[in-house]
């Protein structure tokens, strides 16, 4: 649905399903921090920008002619796309399931705790070299949207 | 009761071609960005079904790590919007040949 509607707002709702989905699926798995994380930054954060953009641009409708249907175009990637999957789904399902095993402490596994621990002892470079990404990426914005005359 | 392994894979493997296939075939660049977030999510999900099947917790923070660069990296392609819709009044990628040979 992301991808067949015409009007953008309708494929960001569309996303926001999406998102809202595949949260539950981290809840199934146990994962109820990347879960939380998903909702709050993916559909809350990232959506409302998206929205933001759409509203702020102001698109008229005659302006989304331009991504018209070029039907045999698309019908040739579906069909491509179709195949390509298809043919490795076959693939795995006929192949022996592979079955999560018990977790060895479910009380602990996925929580902020856990997650925290590994974050900032195993991973503390790469989680300070993403505030400087994030930074880099603020002032990169900025300086994109002020626009070069002013 | 539980869900096997691969029907997981499959999903995620299906999400990312949907993902794929909007990148290819939409003209318009915010459908585009849409895409490329499908596709990063797909990649998530996977992260954190392999992480749950070897029961550590390095899945969930390359999944942190991923979301915090999808979310920089959203914002700046839509500051590219943003822009390029200034100069050029529509959303076409057709439309953006600057760097054509």
């Amino acid at each position: 649905m992301v991808v067949s509607h015409k009007n953008p707002v309708s494929s960001a709702i569309s996303l926001v399903l999406t998102l809202f989905s595949t949260a539950v699926l981290f809840v199934l798995l146990h994962a109820h921090f990347i879960a939380a994380i998903q909702i709050l930054i993916y559909a809350g954060a990232i959506m409302v920008l998206f929205l933001f953009t759409v509203m702020f641009l102001n698109i008229r409708d005659s302006e989304l002619r331009f991504d018209s249907m070029n039907i045999p175009k698309r019908m040739t990637f579906l069909f491509l796309f179709i195949a390509v999957v298809g043919f490795f789904a076959s693939k795995l399902f006929s192949s022996s399931p592979v079955v999560f095993s018990e977790l060895r402490d479910p009380e602990n596994f996925g929580t902020v705790a856990d997650v925290g621990r590994s974050l900032f002892s195993d991973y503390l470079l790469a989680f300070e070299l993403t505030s400087v990404l994030v930074v880099i990426a603020m002032v990169g914005v900025l300086v994109i949207a002020k626009g070069r005359e002013s | 009761m539980e869900i096997p392994v691969t029907h997981y894979v499959v999903l995620a493997s299906v999400l990312f071609a949907i993902g794929v296939y909007g990148v290819i075939t939409r003209k318009n660049i915010l459908i585009v960005l849409m895409c490329l977030e499908l596709m990063l999510n797909s990649c998530n999900l996977l992260f954190v079904v392999f992480s749950r099947l070897y029961e550590g917790a390095t899945g969930h923070v390359f999944v942190l790590m991923s979301v915090t660069v999808a979310a920089a990296e959203v914002a700046v392609g839509l500051a590219f919007v943003v822009s390029i819709y200034r100069q050029k009044e529509s959303l076409d990628i057709d439309l953006l040949k600057l760097l054509r040979g």
